[in-house]
């Protein structure tokens, strides 16, 4: 924390301003009192402020999770609210929200209540979280989800697992429809998703089993029609496939109150990374081909997926350290997040501006929290990075508690330098 | 809209859906005098002495039950209870030899009241008598709506113009879809408020406007008619708990306020308090006509028992 002596204004001068909301994309200033923005832009005055040089680096508002995995309460040798949080503003995400599969699961407003007062406490990134669409995350007897929308919840969702039963999701989204309230869907029929791996040539001459890529599209593609039947507002996590993008797209053009989203893994990896059977890249949904791959890049391109998020799921060796088959799915990805999507700007398939807006002002926009533009009267959060240092990911000097990254190793571009939450600085790069 | 059935009533009083403006205000007009009579049994001068009323229940009823027992008794009529529990009776033939066995005995009327839409209607194509719907369903209530009706027409002098939201779980109410009728014929605006999993949006075509929101559903309302909520529905099927219900669809004082300062609330009985309806809201003395419905219930029962019954083709002149 600044000192008694400096003064209440601080300028943030010489940056790469990166204002997805405003369009801005030009060098100036962002001007902070205290918490909040005062002024942004090429052209501002910044007399009588302590002056911060950026020496040109990029300056965009703090990236907004929409994917993570707290697993505090219940799994704290895993990752807590306080080793998740240095992670998050390691990798420049200023706000986090956090699924509801703790244990208890976030299935009632004291949950939210608790999560929200030990985020509190740790005082790193702003965390929300989603409430559970059904008690005990069981896809069976409708959670309060409306008391919990008063409590902070900003969407529903029953976590990793799907709500399967289609009378069950359409009551779900009837039920959310009457208060607006968004759900997010992990999409993929269980029924089809006993396998460890993404079906095909590879999952065969490996000996594991598949998981199709239509269990994710057939429950999408149900859930798109419950939509049409409920209106309610329905975001798809993590797709992972080119028939996905598709559907989404269409469901788009007729009006439908769709969004979506996708992680790093499934436009930066494909199914060859579980060869020699790593369990580091055993992830649900499994890592598809090439093909859906490219299909996940044009989506983003598009725009037809809305968001990035880490969907950062932390797991110990013991979960990980297993035959394949055996293994816990999932991997972490706060601290990779924005070096692996700048990847999209350095193959020339996003705009540096674009790739901040899905990793910001999309997904605040989304759930309707504060955040995501560099805005005057805004809070002051945001990211400074360097979009062309080379590094290689190391995944032993991650913050999180947990080491599993299928990126571990590689050569990446792009670092954040500073973290600002609330005009504070809260992470510097060494 | 006059139609040429105008003061001529049908045989069966099945439902509300169909009636004419001209009937309503027929059953609404002799029920009116009725419980203008009080509780003198002489008044009502026994046109029923000698003729037998079957209660025939197929589910559960004490006050439903009770109501018609007590407006043919009044009438002078004998009247026979049978409640036969939907289980122990197997469903199609059996329940169609059942009707056909009381119209053998020749009563005035039959009372019926089943679990199933559509079974009274069934059964009274077996029956020569005069068959009274008691409720079936989800379907229609008709005697209910017509008390409901009376009770507004006695406290507010009319139903014409009148905006009456009925909230709770309008998909599973007969009582919602009877008074859905019986009031928009009658002239007045009917709102339909709940949430969606309770108010289907078919409702729409029956005349109701619909609301999920339920301070915008109260907003300068007359008559705030509550339903009942069944207990198993608020197990996470069609509402998470009874707590979330009653913090965005019961009625308290806060949501009470937004209505018309002189709006009636309603309730079709039995109440689940802190469930639907605010205790003290519930009790409101200037406000709550709950009891008063209890009431006309037994006034309007007569005038059907009386209007419906020995006049198979016989016109009654208003």
């Amino acid at each position: 924390m600044s000192g008694l002596t400096s003064s209440p204004r601080v300028a943030w001068v010489n940056a790469r301003l990166l204002d997805p909301a405003s369009g801005l994309d030009a060098t100036g200033a962002v001007v902070v009192e205290n918490e909040t923005i005062v002024a942004a832009g090429p052209d501002v005055d910044v007399s009588g402020a302590r002056v911060v040089d950026c020496a040109g680096a990029c300056l965009a508002p703090g990236l907004v999770d929409m994917r993570v995995q707290l697993r505090e309460p219940g799994f704290d040798h895993m990752e807590t609210m306080r080793t998740a949080g240095e992670a998050a503003v390691a990798g420049g995400v200023t706000s986090m929200v956090c699924l509801p599969n703790t244990d208890p699961p976030l299935d009632d407003e004291a949950m939210l209540e608790f999560v929200a007062r030990r985020a509190r406490l740790v005082g790193l990134p702003k965390v929300y979280a989603y409430g559970a669409c059904t008690v005990g995350l069981e896809g069976r007897a409708l959670a309060e989800m409306a008391i919990m929308a008063g409590s902070g919840a900003c969407g529903f969702t029953d976590g990793v697992r799907a709500i399967a039963d289609a009378g069950i999701m359409a009551r779900v989204l009837n039920y959310a429809a009457t208060f607006n309230l968004l759900v997010i869907q992990h999409p993929e029929e269980p029924s089809l998703a006993s396998g460890v791996m993404n079906s095909g040539a590879l999952a065969t001459r490996m000996g594991l089993s598949g998981i199709p890529r239509e269990a994710e599209i057939i429950l999408l593609e149900r859930d798109l029609r419950l939509v049409a039947m409920t209106g309610a507002r329905y975001h798809a996590a993590h797709i992972s496939t080119r028939e996905s993008v598709r559907l989404i797209r269409r469901a788009k053009e007729r009006g439908l109150p769709v969004t979506c989203d996708t992680a790093p893994f499934y436009f930066s990896l494909t199914e060859d990374a579980v060869r020699d059977y790593r369990t580091f890249a055993k992830l649900s949904p499994p890592l598809r081909s090439e093909d859906d791959r490219l299909g996940i890049v044009e989506g983003l391109r598009e725009g037809v997926i809305d968001c990035i998020a880490s969907d950062h799921s932390p797991q110990d060796q013991d979960n990980k350290r297993q035959t394949f088959a055996a293994a816990a799915f999932g991997a972490v990805g706060l601290e990779t997040l924005l070096p692996v999507s700048l990847e999209l700007y350095h193959s020339g398939a996003l705009t540096l501006l674009d790739v901040v807006r899905r990793l910001s002002e999309t997904p605040a926009r989304l759930l309707r929290l504060p955040g995501g533009r560099l805005k005057a009267g805004d809070k002051a959060d945001f990211v400074l990075f360097d979009p062309e240092a080379p590094w290689q990911v190391d995944a032993s000097a991650f913050r999180s508690k947990s080491k599993n990254s299928p990126f571990d190793g590689r050569a990446v571009r792009g670092r954040v330098l500073t973290t600002v939450i609330d005009g504070r600085k809260v992470y510097e790069a060494c | 809209m006059t139609t040429p059935e105008t003061g001529i009533l049908p045989q069966h009083l099945l439902g509300i859906e169909g009636l004419t403006r001209d009937q309503i205000s027929l059953f609404l007009d002799h029920a009116e005098r009725y419980a203008s009579f009080g509780a003198r049994d002489a008044a009502f001068g026994r046109p029923l002495d000698g003729r037998t009323v079957i209660n025939l229940f197929f589910e559960n009823s004490t006050r439903t039950r009770t109501s018609f027992e007590l407006a043919a008794k009044r009438l002078g009529a004998d009247v026979i209870n049978m409640e036969v529990g939907a289980s122990s009776i197997s469903k199609g033939e059996t329940l169609i030899d059942t009707a056909v066995t009381l119209n053998a005995m020749h009563p005035e009327a039959l009372v019926i009241r089943h679990a199933d839409s559509g079974a009274v209607a069934l059964l009274a194509q077996k029956v020569n008598c005069a068959v009274v719907n008691a409720g079936d369903g989800a379907h229609e209530h008709p005697t209910q709506a017509l008390l409901d009706a009376l009770t507004i027409r006695l406290r507010k002098g009319r139903l014409e113009g009148l905006t009456v939201a009925i909230c709770g779980d309008v998909a599973h109410s007969r009582v919602a879809r009877s008074n859905i009728h019986l009031l928009t014929t009658m002239g007045a605006t009917v709102r339909a408020v709940g949430p969606r999993s309770l108010v289907p949006s078919g409702v729409r075509a029956m005349g109701a406007e619909i609301f999920h929101d339920m301070r915008e559903g109260l907003r300068d309302v007359d008559i705030v008619m509550m339903l009942r909520v069944q207990t198993e529905r608020m197990q996470g099927n069609f509402f998470p708990s009874a707590r979330e219900y009653f913090r965005f669809f019961g009625l308290d004082r806060e949501k009470l306020a937004l209505a018309r300062p002189d709006a009636l609330i309603m309730h079709p009985g039995p109440m689940n308090r802190g469930v639907e309806i605010d205790s003290d809201v519930a009790d409101d003395f200037e406000r709550s006509v709950i009891r008063m419905q209890v009431e006309m219930g037994v006034a309007v029962r007569m005038a059907v028992l009386e209007l419906l019954s020995n006049r198979t083709g016989r016109e009654v002149v208003k």
